[in-house]
């Protein structure tokens, strides 16, 4: 069995066709083709060196060695670009993939609930009739979130990205925020309380990013703080940076999920028991915002017990 | 009266297969993770699974896997409903001994309610 899969590992071909790319395109094939072009190359020109015209053998091998080392360096960065390229490729494919995946999901419940409200529209009560059009409400709002999402995590995932720093208030932003998600809070009843001394410094950062971060986790702690919740904020000076914290008491994050929950469309379990709707990517956009800033972000959390997050910004 | 047992983690489309289905006089039971679904399905035999793929607890697959390896279930027929569409998941799906692999957004209840007829009517 070993011994057919290494074989399997060998054959060139069936590793292109695995990569979905023609032989011309496969760094597998290029590598081979590479090595037997310069064993080959070397071989000719070592012979005629010394057969042909009675070169010093020592020398003629030197000189094909060295000509070969080149040869394969420059051979071996055009294949790993190649490799590159095809990674790209596949990584394209697996977020079309989870995307679609993504937004079938809610379409399919949106399609199913007109479906049995066109067809047994008759037969629903009233009651019901209301709580599937709240259901295919919360659908629509998941799908737009869900595009949203998508297309900021496009522009900060850019690598040719640049930032336009101007002078903010982080304190502010933070009041804004809140004031913003008033609406949400008031309805699920959640107190947000916010911690700032006045004397805090100014921070010169491109305020996009940050107020990603900023939004992302007072959102998340309204939405993952089921009932009357309670959620502090904290804003202090610590060393050369702003140190940001964010403490609710709401459904937490189970251990086993803890090391996966930056990471692209990941959502914990204990969320799909909860049923609290999200695209999955907030999280994903949180720290990259902050990377961008180059900033710090931790959390700490225990299931049913509530989650603190915390970022750094460097104030300069 | 035939028993149908949905293992789906989506409690809207949970909700419209019951809503269906139990118009058509079947008894439904339903579960909304795998580990519970498998459970459900070993101690009640119901008389056809629709299981969705991406399940918390226990995916699909491994669902799908446990109910052929065990003898009180393995003959039950097994509907993938799922909205992943890849090749590579369908062949492994009818491999593992699943009877049909429906894609969620290309039926309605409908011709979904159709198709469980068909089956268990076979």
């Amino acid at each position: 069995m070993i011994f057919k899969s290494s074989l399997k590992q060998l054959n060139v071909f069936s590793k292109c066709r695995e990569d979905g790319v023609s032989v011309w395109q496969c760094p597998e094939f290029l590598f081979l083709l590479m090595g037997l072009t310069i064993i080959g190359a070397s071989l000719t020109f070592y012979l005629i060196g010394t057969g042909y015209y009675a070169l010093d053998s020592l020398m003629v091998a030197m000189s094909v060695l060295a000509v070969a080392f080149v040869l394969f360096i420059i051979f071996f960065t055009i294949i790993h670009n190649f490799e590159r390229l095809i990674e790209v490729s596949r990584m394209k494919s697996e977020f079309i993939d989870i995307t679609s995946h993504q937004i079938r999901s809610p379409l399919t419940s949106l399609k199913w609930i007109i479906e049995l409200l066109a067809t047994k529209k008759a037969k629903l009560s009233l009651e019901e009739r209301k709580k599937y059009f709240d259901d295919a409400k919360e659908n629509i709002q998941l799908i737009v979130e869900l595009i949203d999402d998508l297309l900021v995590v496009t522009k900060i995932e850019d690598k040719n990205f640049s930032l336009k720093k101007k002078e903010i208030s982080l304190k502010k932003m933070i009041e804004d925020s809140i004031a913003q998600f008033k609406f949400f809070s008031d309805a699920s009843k959640t107190e947000i309380k916010f911690y700032c001394k006045d004397n805090l410094p100014k921070i010169f950062v491109d305020s996009y990013y940050l107020k990603l971060a900023v939004d992302n986790l007072i959102g998340n702690a309204i939405r993952y703080t089921p009932g009357k919740g309670k959620i502090d904020i904290y804003l202090s000076k610590k060393g050369k940076n702003l140190l940001f914290k964010i403490k609710d008491d709401g459904v937490g994050i189970p251990k086993k999920d803890q090391k996966y929950i930056f990471q692209k469309f990941f959502r914990s379990e204990n969320l799909l028991k909860e049923e609290v709707q999200g695209s999955g990517l907030g999280l994903y956009i949180t720290k990259l915002s902050i990377k961008r800033l180059k900033g710090k972000i931790w959390f700490n959390s225990k299931e049913r017990n509530g989650t603190t997050f915390y970022f750094t910004i460097p104030i300069k | 009266m035939k028993k149908i047992l949905i293992i789906e983690d989506e409690s809207i489309l949970q909700k419209a297969l019951r809503n269906i289905l139990e118009e058509q006089s079947y008894e439904v039971v339903s579960a909304l993770n795998g580990e519970a679904g498998l459970n459900m399905a070993i101690s009640q035999i119901p008389d056809l699974v629709i299981l969705d793929l991406i399940l918390p607890k226990k995916e699909g697959f491994e669902v799908l896997e446990e109910l052929k390896k065990n003898s009180k279930t393995k003959k039950i027929p097994v509907i993938i409903l799922t909205n992943i569409e890849k090749i590579e998941d369908m062949e492994k799906a009818f491999k593992l001994g699943a009877t049909a692999y429906l894609i969620k957004t290309q039926y309605k209840l409908e011709e979904l309610l159709k198709k469980v007829n068909g089956i268990l009517n076979q």
